[in-house]
């Protein structure tokens, strides 16, 4: 995020912000008590119990394949941290940190996963966040930072979050506010926080409903200070990197800037032998918690989704058990295919977006309709999400090879890759829901009360009375609603 | 958040034990790179970053730790 931010400026603080608090009080107040008491388990779980075995299929093969594709992303993040620090071969980096990540995850379960996550937080955080303060104290104040990034750039705002966003040829991200509502706001934030496997397997290890509900919202503070140590950071570097007396300059791999080096260089520039090596250890840590949660996943929904489901219906639990750890030994396999192409993306989280773009967005449109309105249909469903998934991968080839016009998508005369990610998910995920609605009109509806625990209004859920107002978890989310609209409007 | 079996410490007991662990490595690092400056300096080394934030990790550190020496979790 922060070579994001290298490339496209403060808008990528909208990730952490407008693309994420929304969501994840939605999924606090809203969600939380549906997932806690209906019969769901997992999304492929759900899609099954919902409509049926082949949307289930159709949805464990995307997102096995999406899986590999970000744990690809994570390998080769931790292979550029290794790289960058210990300056071993691109190949060594990559086998080490594969290696790492299969002991880790064989020997792992899901609890050990959401204690490991704790710890890596903090880690993160400390390991981090000095960075921010020494580039501050470095180049005088943050607004001084503010006021030469200015002055790089003229034309394109890099430092603000709205206000240039009614002409996207003012900011560094070339997009609207529709673009950024629609895609990142609404459709990837909201799909990746209520349909992501591993957000929802959370849910089932809180120790009651009320923990479950608070999860998201007290996170969701943590994820707005997180542009203090990313957004900062890449502003620092920008501002160091135009600065010939600073001898800051990003890596280039073949004449191509590699923007995701800006914070391993910025760490190798402060910090001395000690806070080196937890500055290596606090990147390590969360590229190999999302590299570990992507590659569990995997295994989880190639065994049970796919294999158990289509391949061999009468497998023995021990024959699960040992199809399980080889998915882990293949899934990682596949991943360094995956990280070597990832590599040839000139910005990682470009790449992630457009991965998301083709699987949760869509998705997102199908798991709402179905959590929502109990006549949609199973063919409505699986016929809806293969029409939206198989949309936004045309799209995205279409653009990539110029068959159409990009201003056809984005509905503007300049585009960065971002853009086109967040118009892309927006037209997926309308694409998805409009055919799911269309189809769901003329096929055969399921009973109403087969579906209770399914969908929400026929299921009841869990009250949580007896809570003091204060530690109610609407009031704590009105307090991260008001911090949400503090922050825009400071920089807005 | 954490279901484990019953009578376990509470991760922030952990926390408490991993900061001030890490806390300690980095002052000492900073101390040993106090009395003999290495060859290559980092930017704002002058500053003695090692020294400082490893005692505000050590710090945080103790305060979980200590906060949560007694505290058991089911």
């Amino acid at each position: 995020m922060t070579g994001n931010t290298f490339k496209y400026g403060m808008y990528v603080a909208h990730f952490y912000w407008i693309g994420a608090i929304p969501a994840m009080l939605f999924l606090g107040l809203y969600m939380m008590p549906f997932y806690y008491s209906s019969r769901i388990k997992s999304v492929p779980g759900y899609l099954k119990l919902r409509f049926d075995e082949k949307t289930r299929v159709l949805n464990g093969i995307a997102f096995a394949g999406m899986t590999l594709l970000v744990s690809g992303i994570n390998l080769y993040a931790m292979a550029l941290v290794l790289h960058t620090f210990l300056g071993w071969d691109w190949n060594i980096s990559m086998w080490i940190s594969a290696a790492t990540v299969a002991a880790y995850v064989t020997l792992s379960g899901l609890m050990s996963a959401i204690f490991t996550e704790i710890i890596q937080f903090f880690l993160i955080w400390f390991g981090l966040f000095l960075v921010s303060i020494l580039g501050i104290v470095e180049i005088g104040s943050i607004h001084d930072i503010f006021h030469r990034v200015d002055e790089l750039y003229k034309t394109v705002s890099y430092t603000t979050l709205w206000s240039t966003s009614g002409d996207p040829s003012l900011n560094g991200m070339l997009i609207t506010w529709g673009g950024i509502v629609l895609g990142l706001g609404f459709v990837l934030s909201f799909g990746y926080w209520t349909t992501d496997f591993l957000v929802v397997q959370r849910a089932f290890s809180a120790k009651d409903l009320r923990t479950a509900r608070m999860t998201p919202i007290l996170a969701s503070f943590f994820k707005m200070a997180v542009p203090f140590i990313v957004i900062l950071t890449g502003l620092i570097a920008i501002v160091l990197a135009n600065d010939p007396k600073s001898g800051f300059s990003l890596l280039k791999d073949g004449g191509q800037i590699n923007y995701d080096s800006a914070l391993p260089l910025l760490i190798a520039r402060y910090y001395p032998a000690g806070l080196v090596g937890l500055g290596v250890t606090a990147l390590l840590a969360g590229f190999m918690a999302g590299q570990a949660g992507n590659i569990s996943a995997f295994n989880t929904v190639w065994t049970y989704d796919i294999y158990h489901a289509v391949l061999n219906r009468k497998a023995s639990d021990a024959h699960l058990l040992w199809m399980g750890r080889a998915a882990t030994i293949v899934g990682i396999l596949l991943s360094v295919g995956t990280a070597y192409w990832a590599k040839s993306f000139p910005s990682i989280m470009d790449y992630m977006q457009a991965i998301f773009s083709w699987v949760n967005a869509p998705l997102f449109a199908t798991m709402l309709l179905g959590m929502f309105v109990w006549w949609i249909t199973p063919n409505g469903a699986f016929w809806g999400l293969l029409t939206g998934m198989g949309s936004s991968f045309t799209m995205f080839l279409a653009v990539k090879f110029s068959w159409i016009d990009p201003r056809l998508l984005t509905l503007s005369n300049v585009q960065s890759d971002m853009a086109a990610n967040f118009w892309r998910a927006w037209w997926a995920w309308l694409i998805c829901f409009v055919f799911t609605i269309l189809i769901s009109l003329f096929t055969k509806k399921r009973p109403q009360e087969e579906l209770v625990g399914l969908v929400k209004g026929l299921t009841p859920e869990a009250g949580a009375d007896g809570i003091l107002w204060y530690r109610k978890p609407e009031t704590i989310a009105i307090v991260s609603v008001i911090v949400l609209i503090i922050l825009n409007i400071y920089f807005w | 958040m954490e279901k484990e079996s019953k009578e376990m410490k509470p991760i922030w007991y952990f926390v408490g034990l991993m900061l001030s662990a890490m806390g300690a490595v980095v002052l000492i690092a900073g101390v040993a790179n106090y009395l003999s400056p290495p060859a290559r300096q980092t930017v704002l080394s002058q500053l003695h970053p090692e020294l400082w934030w490893g005692s505000v990790m050590i710090a945080a550190g103790l305060l979980f730790f200590f906060m949560n020496r007694h505290s058991k979790t089911e």
